[in-house]
């Protein structure tokens, strides 16, 4: 479970993309093989989206392999995690089911109900086109209306009816109409018609999908484009820091107030109602050039360390972070320099909290294993009877182990991907504290799957 | 000279991935008025013309460029904006060639130009340029005229030594840090140090282009992964946070002193010859040849020091079994002047069984052909 909250078969810190996608393969085709209702029921937990992605295609493949009861409650997880994500994700794992040639009952059924639940699908049709198509012509669906001949013969009807076929109609010829169109079709529309980026840039401002624009802002400001102006205070936590991180340090001191005060409210409006009532809370926050991540996914795991920094200073009523750099200001880190997490883990021991929470991949080699031998001792010898929380959060999936990496057998780790979830893991990891066994397990995720179908009626 | 020593840099915890093992080295203080940048070659394949009759053929994927101020500013490094692409493949067919005039040179006032390995890899491969100095009549013409030329050793590169590109990756560099000393299967590898950690960390990445010898290729090519010195704390001792936190230190500490002492013994306690090549502002720098003892560790290299004793710059290259043979050898025949006859008492053998080891050794073309036919024939008589 660990496994499927952070990896994402994309290269990190210590292993390759290959490396890292055939030790997850592994991971599903073995729980697959012995569990396959745990393996379903996962779907219902806070998994990552490609890791739903993943185990909704192996379902769907061997669903041969399935008894007709288990094949119900698979559809039903299926068809319930397909609403939750993101329709590109969806439409990927159509297209994937096709290369595999999947084209059993279920699966039709769940991409004809899918599709038919989308709000717009014309709209759909326009932005997703080759997969809309793709999917339709899959699941041998006729589709209503215009969309029929828009998918499969776009430029024979003289004009459309529906009024975003129609603008994409008139894209073709007519420059003003391709600023009416999503910002990704219009982008090819205004290569081919030849517009200059900044006017393109300018005018699309107001069509922008929110994450689009933070993704734009940086590029506009080059181009001098002030109409691309993201909200920052909108901004998921996790995503806003990964902004962050990604500006230069001499902008970073610049915009201090802006992004301390952006950042503050995103872990605000994530900390909720639990804001504040969480007491003294040290965190030990790895900011060592292995933070760095890889070329994939550039600063994640100190993008989630600086995420968790915000959303725990909002939790906490009295709060000390503590960088591995020694660094203080938050808002400056920069991966660099090696991993001392013993020392840091002992100054924040030190500082008597009643909570701990560390945020690290795991790789502690200044010298190595010794946060392991400082966690040991202090749990058998100075605290054993557990008055202090200490929690390990730790944002890199190992291929090697098929885990995260652990810094000691007596404290809970728990795989991070998102700052979000870090309110529902610590309470985790504190039930995980005392080894569960498989029937606890079963239990456990069985209300969980209750509780994920019952949402969707 | 002095014995080489760390002076100035204290040991930090090693980082192990696979069979490399990276142990760091930090500087409390940075060495400012001295400062080293890489200058990597567009020509992949360097000549270096040391006369205008001795062709130096090797792999060069870098020269230094050693820049200093007399009154103590520091000087700024060239940096990154030399840099060349990290990869290549070599096809020799494709390869430009380029002529450095001297290995080491003023390229202009201030400044020191030197291609590191190549110093030392001269140095050893032929310990006395012109060859024999005295002419005996059995030393080919050849060998007279044009010294031991051509002299190539077979090196590999860092991108070639499996394990090692990836060790450097995810290696974390610290804070201060200012060298590294590389072991291949917990063998000493090569030794790196420079002055100041703006320079390791423009240079950092050198380090995969270096040469590293045959050995140190078979080690990584055949050794599992080296363990971890993971640190050890008894519980029994520990009363308080306090208790734990001196036993850390501690652990620190005892890591340090068995390193220098143990891991790193082979480098720093062996008998080196050191030749002074250049003497500016308070630096000096030299070169070394290990003693050629077989079956033993020997590191050659080239290092600065400044007035003090502090150890500005380091590089060392590890010899393989066979190279220090040929050094050995070498060594021999230039204690005795080149004579065969006393050579080969002082290495107890037969005069004609030397001849043959010349020639076992590669050296067979500097013998004449006539000299070496007749130790030949020796040799099959006292066979029979």
């Amino acid at each position: 479970m660990n496994a499927a909250i952070t990896a994402t078969g994309q290269r990190e810190f210590h292993s390759g993309a290959e490396e890292q996608s055939l030790s997850l393969d592994f991971l599903h085709d073995y729980l697959m093989g012995n569990y396959r209702d745990l393996y379903a029921a996962t779907l219902a937990l806070d998994v990552n989206d490609h890791n739903a992605v993943l185990i909704a295609r192996n379902l769907l493949v061997t669903a041969g392999e399935a008894d007709p009861e288990q094949r119900l409650a698979e559809g039903r997880l299926i068809a319930r995690r397909l609403a939750l994500l993101p329709p590109p994700r969806v439409y990927g794992l159509f297209r994937e089911l096709r290369r595999a040639r999947v084209n059993n009952r279920r699966t039709r059924a769940i991409m004809r109900d899918w599709l038919a639940a989308r709000p717009d699908l014309a709209f759909d049709a326009v932005k997703y086109r080759g997969a809309v198509k793709a999917a339709v012509r899959h699941a041998h669906l006729s589709p209503a209306g215009e969309l029929g001949p828009f998918l499969f013969t776009p430029h024979r009807p003289a004009a459309y009816t529906t009024p975003i076929l129609e603008t994409w109609r008139r894209a073709h010829y007519e420059q003003a109409a391709l600023y009416e169109l999503p910002y990704t079709v219009a982008e090819g529309f205004a290569a081919k018609h030849r517009v200059n980026r900044a006017t393109f840039l300018e005018r699309i401002a107001p069509r922008l999908t929110r994450l689009e624009r933070l993704r734009l802002q940086e590029s506009a400001r080059g181009l001098k484009v002030d109409a691309v102006r993201a909200d920052l205070t909108t901004m998921p936590l996790t995503r806003l820091a990964s902004y962050v991180l990604a500006l230069s340090l001499d902008d970073r001191v610049r915009r201090r107030a802006e992004l301390t005060t952006a950042l503050r409210a995103a872990a605000r409006r994530t900390a909720g109602d639990q804001a504040g009532s969480w007491g003294a809370v040290v965190a030990v926050l790895d900011d060592s050039f292995s933070a760095y991540g890889s070329g994939h996914k550039r600063r994640r795991p100190l993008a989630v360390a600086l995420a968790c920094h915000f959303l725990l200073e909002a939790l906490a009523a009295e709060y000390t972070p503590l960088w591995l750099s020694g660094r203080t200001d938050a808002l400056l880190v920069h991966p660099y320099g090696a991993t001392p997490l013993g020392e840091r883990i002992l100054d924040g021991l030190e500082r008597g909290p009643g909570r701990l929470v560390i945020v690290s991949d795991g790789w502690d080699n200044s010298p190595p294993g010794l946060a392991g031998e400082v966690l040991r001792i202090w749990r058998t010898r100075l605290d054993p009877h557990h008055s202090r929380a200490v929690v390990h959060l730790n944002p890199v999936y190992d291929a090697a182990d098929f885990d995260v990496r652990r810094l000691a057998p007596t404290v809970p780790t728990a795989g991070i991907r998102d700052a979000e979830n870090l309110v529902a893991l610590v309470e985790l990891a504190r039930f995980a504290e005392g080894r569960t066994g498989i029937f606890e397990l079963r239990a456990h995720l069985a209300r969980r799957v209750e509780g994920f179908l019952r949402e969707d009626t | 000279m002095t014995d080489l020593a760390l002076t100035g840099l204290t040991t930090r915890p090693s980082q192990a991935w696979g069979g490399v093992r990276l142990v760091p080295l930090v500087r409390e203080e940075p060495i400012e008025d001295l400062r080293l940048d890489a200058r990597l070659y567009d020509a992949e394949f360097g000549v270096v013309q040391v006369n205008s009759r001795t062709e130096y053929f090797s792999y060069i994927p870098h020269g230094f460029v050693a820049s200093w101020t007399r009154d103590g500013t520091p000087a700024a490094a060239y940096g990154t904006q030399l840099r060349g692409p990290a990869e290549r493949d070599r096809t020799p067919s494709r390869m430009p060639l380029r002529f450095h005039r001297r290995m080491a040179r003023r390229a202009d006032r201030n400044r020191l130009r030197f291609l590191p390995l190549h110093l030392a890899l001269e140095g050893y491969l032929a310990l006395h340029f012109g060859g024999p100095e005295i002419v005996w009549e059995e030393w080919s013409h050849r060998a007279v005229s044009h010294g031991l030329s051509p002299r190539v050793e077979e090196a590999y590169t860092g991108a070639a030594v499996s394990g090692l590109q990836d060790a450097f990756r995810v290696f974390e560099i610290h804070p201060g840090q200012c060298g590294v000393l590389v072991y291949v299967a917990d063998a000493l590898a090569a030794a790196f140090v420079v002055p100041h950690p703006d320079d390791y960390r423009a240079l950092y990445a050198t380090l995969v282009h270096d040469l590293y010898g045959e050995l140190i290729y078979h080690y990584a090519m055949l050794s599992g992964p080296v363990p971890d010195f993971r640190a050890r704390i008894v519980d029994a001792t520990v009363h308080s946070l306090a208790d734990l936190r001196a036993r850390a230190r501690r652990q620190q500490d005892e890591w340090a002193a068995f390193h220098d002492r143990v891991m790193a013994g082979g480098l720093l306690d062996a008998d080196y010859t050191y030749q002074h090549v250049y003497e500016m502002g308070g630096y000096r720098l030299s070169r070394f040849l290990p003693p050629f003892e077989r079956r033993r560790e020997n590191h050659i290299g080239e290092l600065i020091t400044d007035g003090t004793g502090r150890l500005a710059y380091l590089k060392t290259f590890r010899l393989s079994e066979n190279q220090i043979r040929r050094g050995h050898l070498l060594t021999s025949l230039a204690a005795a002047d080149w004579n065969l006859a006393d050579t080969a008492v002082a290495l107890g053998v037969t005069e004609p069984q030397l001849g043959l080891r010349i020639e076992a050794a590669g050296f067979g073309h500097l013998l004449r052909q006539d000299v070496l036919d007749h130790y030949r024939a020796q040799v099959r008589r006292g066979d029979r």
